[in-house]
């Protein structure tokens, strides 16, 4: 049944926190631009979701206009750099507690401008007994939403837009939950939701649903039924009670009823045989906390073996739970991840979801936006803005519960162009683009966790540094680290509030952060100079290249992609040299390389390979710029161009680090077909394309890419996907396995890694791998 | 404290048997062709014992047929066994006998006699083993049949204190041959098996009998303290599909702890009496009316106990509601986990017994209408008489299917022996 909340609270304080100061730089902003409400008033939970746009900075980059210059003068920048605004829409949503509602609608109502919205989408149970306030505060008409229908397009909004949305509870493990990489099909799937009873819905497409059953005992039971028998009124405390309590004393075992000989029977002797069995007698106390445990088991068990007997019937093995019973609660999503367990023998799993408690608010704002087409676009999970998932139980984490306060956030970025899987994949709904799992490897998170908190002031240095002429550059930098230091320390504690944590969420957290206090690109003046430098290197290693025999220019060229990339300003080994050795050039890095044999290498099967036909279409995901992008992977382009391999050359959409973005690698580009003749003709003859990656971090997610660049992989039948630098191929699909040919190639900046993989600070990963026939 | 024979009468004695010699008998054909007619008698008395979670159940038959002779021969002991039991119909405090039940002039292995039908609560076991050490039961001769989980659990009390040794049988087995054998004989005459039509209506609901004439495949629903769940295929063929632990000691133990009730007669009587709506929160209450969108009716339960979120409601609420509510949301459940294992199974007879449905019309009519609702007339629930003989309370079926086979475990290898 669906959450129609509990009357029996918030009825008593809704007037009583008027005077409540909101704090509008962290909660409801951007609200001047806000328009499209949806509002979803649950028993005890308000979630308010609204559509914004957000005016960034930008580093937009453009040739000069050369008109009358002499291109080659020795001063001049390769192309000039300006700093835009940009507009970009991004959802919000805000969680708070029913009795800051009317608080928090006067709020919006002083904040909000110069909005056109006449309407506000409203679902939950709640939507009725506030229909009247809202529509008297906000001076907004209330448009009742179905709420299951709601529900469900949340549901498939944030399958389809949050990696690491959905995960599966873990009793006694560390940390307890385990992320779910997202399946490329969502569909089919069973939705339980636990409010005051029980709907079991299952989806089939994104418009498609059905209610295929119910049961009445539900949140509401536990709630309604263990006030009763506890004089508690509270669900939270329930909950409370009922951790702490043992359900043997109220409950019949079996062996209670077999004595000890369940054993030898092959019974397990704990098994329940009848739930409240020991409570029929009159002569007996039993204590509040063994009744709540004993409701506890009682509910979770049946609501698991009806979920699972409904998953049976219709063939599905997906059940993802929600509702107000279970809303992150530790001790209701163990207890019904056991039962699920205990009556599918395994067959069927227990899902839970990191934003369960906004379904139903996205639910009615996509209802409301539907002319907006927000489901043509995709989304990303802003971590900046985001509160990010935390344990209900305030006994697990009080530090968190306190600093959060009541509100909880959570901000979607629309991005520019849709994202969908590489065509190349071998088994997209088995990949995992992270090598490590933070959560999983407490070593490994400890040794991160301090590396980017070690690095952080530097980081907050170069942002300063690339916006000279700002005022403010140096309060917002500051800012910045306040905001991503506290991201830190809440990973520490709850390593699992944004999904999976891996290096890439972290690298990408902070890109995030660095985004929300205006520094887009704090390398672009670095990436320019490096660029400016490198292009004017580019005849002479081209030239010492073709004076190599076949055999001897293989090998350089590979060498020259391994030197390109040392050049990375996100190693904190290299950023060092390079800010105190200007002069540290192409051939310095080479020296620094690892000599053959590599840590990993495959080297001799490549060149083996070489002297065989050529590829097709070799798809070459490209790391920093400069050196890297320009000596390193150019003259390695242009050697597969003459072997006749088409080539595909994808770079990041948005800035990150001093990797070179799309816009940076077409002026490269540009510049060096001007030197150089098998490039030129390639780019005229779209024999080399330069693509967007649809991305903007580091490292690299196989599974979320630019549309257009998956097209042009099918139809231009890429067989070779070459995939360059550490965080694309070693924090990241180090272990993807594709359905064609493919190099994973980088230096280790970092001894840790280093001495995680067995190697040394500047050893070389080269990994040839030819898919089995 | 319950004493299922009293003390008083001295001259009391059960017949038990030098057990283990006879079970091993009981199981070689060799031994069974030398049984002869006169050698049955010393197997009385007959009896069968189901000692579930809440109850024990045990079954007597009473042979109507003694000769002269047999009668010269009985033992002082076996005598008057007989007739304590079948002259009294409560034994101490809580031993109950189920006359309405006794199901009279049956054929059994060649004996005419009555069967008797007594209850006790399983607390009270230690005294019953108590007493059969002090009144010497073990110098008796015959097999005493037990199944249900306390013949597990107490079968080494039984040894230890009071030097009997249970000849013990799968609960399963028992229920399954128990439904199949209590259909074939009938109710006195009368069918064993029936239905409810209209059962929504209190006017028109009637009970018809129900043919089993095609019994497979049939889902099993025995509801005694937890359900358990069967799909019956043929005779030897099933499996246990499931189970749930809200069974009838869920609604009878919530019932104690919400309403102080302190026996299962009161608890259905105040539950006859109370409205379940006051407590449960319904699909109207939440929607006005039906859920359209969901084809789901507004009388339908959204949430049981839903009211009692709040303080107001539970304050308006009366011990009867809260009865009726229990009853209620433990029937519905059943009926909905019996709906689902029907449907997985591809099965559309489903039959309910056990002890829950003792003097249980709500829950029959409940469990009835259902299952023919949700199932949309697919789904027929079926019970057995012995739950519900007229208006006088009933026994559950389990009551006597158990101990009813375990004689006829007992007897049927004699029988073809017999006939030698």
């Amino acid at each position: 049944m669906a959450e129609c909340g509990a009357s029996g609270s918030g009825s008593s304080g809704d007037s009583l926190d008027k005077s409540i100061t909101l704090p509008p730089d962290e909660i409801f902003r951007n609200l001047e631009n806000a328009k499209r409400f949806a509002i979803d008033i649950g028993g005890s939970l308000t979630k308010l979701a609204y559509y914004s746009t957000v005016q960034h900075k930008v580093a937009k980059v453009r040739s000069f206009d050369h008109s009358g210059k002499d291109t080659e003068q020795d001063h001049e920048p390769p192309y000039e750099i300006s700093v835009q605004e940009e507009v970009t829409a991004r959802l919000h949503f805000v969680k708070f507690e029913n009795t800051y509602i009317e608080a928090c609608l006067d709020f919006i109502k002083d904040h909000l401008v110069n909005t056109e919205t006449k309407v506000i989408q409203a679902t939950g149970g709640g939507a009725y007994k506030f229909k009247d306030l809202i529509e008297e505060k906000l001076q907004l008409k209330v448009d009742k939403e179905d709420v299951m229908t709601c529900l469900i397009k949340g549901c498939n909004f944030v399958l389809k837009n949050i990696p690491h949305e959905a995960f599966v509870y873990q009793k006694d493990a560390d940390p307890e939950f385990r992320f779910q990489t997202n399946h490329p099909n969502i569909f089919p799937y069973l939705l339980v939701n636990i409010g005051s009873g029980v709907s079991i819905v299952k989806v089939e497409t994104e418009d498609r649903f059905e209610w295929i059953g119910g049961s009445s005992i539900g949140g509401g039971t536990f709630w309604g039924l263990g006030a009763l028998l506890t004089k508690t009124k509270k669900f939270d405390e329930l909950l409370h009670l009922a951790s702490k309590g043992q359900h043997t004393n109220v409950d019949m075992l079996v062996q209670d009823i077999y004595g000890g000989a369940h054993q030898t029977l092959g019974l397990s002797g704990n098994l329940i045989a009848s739930s409240f069995g020991k409570s029929a007698t009159a002569d007996k106390e039993f204590s509040k906390e063994d009744m709540a445990k004993s409701l506890l088991h009682m509910i979770s068990n049946d609501i698991g073996q009806l979920a699972c007997l409904y998953a049976r019937l219709h063939c599905l093995d997906r059940v993802y739970f929600g509702g107000f019973f279970i809303r992150g609660h530790p001790v209701t999503m163990r207890t019904i991840t056991y039962s699920i367990n205990f009556f599918s023998k395994g067959e069927v799993q227990a899902l839970f979801l990191r934003h369960e408690g906004y379904l139903g608010a996205i639910g009615a704002f996509l209802k409301g936006a539907e002319q907006d087409n927000p489901n043509q676009y995709s989304w990303g999970e802003n971590y900046a803005g985001s509160s990010g998932l935390m344990s209900s139980s305030p006994e697990l984490c009080p530090t968190q519960r306190a600093r959060s306060g009541t509100f909880d956030l959570l901000e979607m970025d629309r991005l520019e162009r849709p994202l969908v899987s590489l065509p190349l994949l071998l088994d997209p709904p088995s990949y995992v683009p992270d090598t490590v799992d933070l959560t999983d490897d407490a070593l490994a998170r400890k040794y991160w966790l301090t590396c980017f908190e070690e690095a952080l002031d530097g980081v907050v240095k170069r942002a300063v540094a690339s916006q000279p002429g700002s005022v403010d550059a140096a309060e917002r930098a500051e800012k910045f680290r306040q905001k991503y230091w506290n991201k830190l320390q809440t990973l520490r504690h709850q390593p699992f509030a944004y999904g999976t944590l891996t290096v890439r969420s972290l690298l990408d957290t902070r890109e995030h952060c660095l985004n929300e206090f205006n520094f887009p690109d704090p390398y672009s003046k670095v990436k320019q100079k490096d660029n400016g430098v490198a292009l004017k290197c580019f005849q002479r290693v081209v030239h010492s290249l073709d004076a190599l025999g076949w055999e001897e220019r293989q090998l350089a060229l590979v060498k020259g992609l391994l030197a390109g990339n040392v050049f990375d300003w996100g190693a904190k080994a290299v950023s060092e040299v390079l800010e105190s050795d200007p002069q540290f050039g192409f051939e310095e890095a080479k020296k620094k390389l690892q000599e053959r044999p590599w840590l990993v290498d495959s080297y001799s099967r490549w060149l083996q390979r070489l002297k065989g036909p050529p590829h097709k279409c070799a798809l070459i995901f490209a790391d920093n710029s400069g050196v890297d992008v320009i000596l390193g992977v150019f003259p390695f382009v242009r050697e597969l161009l003459s072997r006749g391999t088409e080539v595909i050359l994808a770079c990041n959409s948005g800035p990150a680090l001093n990797d070179v973005t799309h816009s940076e690698a077409l002026l490269v580009a540009e510049r060096v077909a001007a030197m150089d003749a098998v490039v030129r003709s390639a780019l005229r003859e779209e024999r080399l394309l330069l693509v967007q990656t649809g991305s903007s971090s580091p490292c690299l997610d196989l599974s979320r890419l630019d549309k257009g660049l998956a097209v042009l992989v099918r139809e231009r039948g890429a067989d070779l996907v070459v995939i360059e630098g550490m965080g694309r191929a070693v924090h990241t699909n180090y272990h993807a396995a594709l359905r064609c040919e493919s190099l994973k190639l980088a230096v280790l900046k970092n001894s840790w890694l280093a001495e995680r993989l067995g190697g040394r600070l500047f050893s070389v990963i080269f990994k040839y791998e030819v898919p089995a026939e | 404290m319950f004493i299922p024979f009293s003390p008083v009468d001295e001259n009391l004695y059960l017949l038990f048997p030098n057990k283990t010699e006879l079970l091993l008998a009981l199981t070689s054909l060799s031994f069974l062709f030398l049984l002869r007619l006169p050698l049955l008698k010393s197997f009385f008395p007959w009896f069968g014992l189901d000692i579930g979670g809440t109850l024990v159940k045990l079954v007597y038959f009473e042979p109507k047929d003694i000769t002269t002779e047999e009668e010269e021969e009985e033992v002082e002991s076996l005598k008057s066994i007989r007739k304590y039991l079948t002259s009294n119909v409560a034994y101490g405090s809580t031993g109950i006998r189920d006359v309405h039940l006794e199901l009279k002039d049956l054929t059994l292995c060649g004996r005419k006699g009555n069967l008797h039908f007594i209850r006790f609560p399983t607390h009270d076991m230690p005294a019953f083993i108590q007493m059969g050490r002090d009144k010497n039961f073990s110098s008796l001769h015959t097999v005493f049949c037990a199944t249900g989980g306390g013949a597990y659990k107490f079968e080494q009390d039984f040894l230890t204190i009071g030097d009997l040794q249970l000849c013990k049988l799968d609960e399963l087995d028992c229920l399954i041959k128990g439904i199949l054998y209590i259909d074939s004989v009938g109710f006195n005459g009368r069918s064993q098996c029936y239905y409810f039509e209209n059962p929504a209506d209190s006017e028109k609901c009637q009970k018809l009998p129900f043919d089993l004439k095609n019994p497979y495949p049939l889902l099993l629903v025995n509801i005694g303290s937890g359900v358990s769940i069967l799909a019956v295929y043929s005779k030897d063929n099933y499996k246990r599909v499931t189970g749930t632990s809200l069974g009838g000691g869920t609604f009878f133990g919530l019932c104690c702890l919400l309403t102080g009730c302190t026996t299962f007669e009161e608890a259905l009587e105040m539950a006859s009496r109370g409205d379940s709506t006051k407590v449960d929160k319904l699909v109207r209450d939440i929607y006005g009316g039906d859920y359209e969108r969901f084809g789901l009716p507004g009388w339908a339960v959204a949430s049981s106990f839903g009211n009692m979120m709040s303080k107001e409601k539970r304050e308006a609420v009366s011990k009867e509601d809260l009865a009726r509510a229990t009853l209620i949301t433990i029937t519905n459940n059943i009926g909905s986990i019996a709906r689902m294992c029907a449907l997985n199974e591809n099965i559309n007879q489903v039959v309910f017994v056990g002890n829950f449905l003792r003097i249980n019309t709500i829950a029959m009519r409940l469990l009835a209408y259902a299952l023919d609702y949700w199932s949309k007339g697919q789904l027929k629930a079926l019970f057995s008489e012995h739950e519900l003989s007229g208006n006088a309370p009933a026994l559950a079926a389990s009551y006597f299917l158990i101990p009813q086979e375990t004689v006829r475990v007992i007897l049927e290898p004699l029988e073809h022996s017999l006939s030698y």
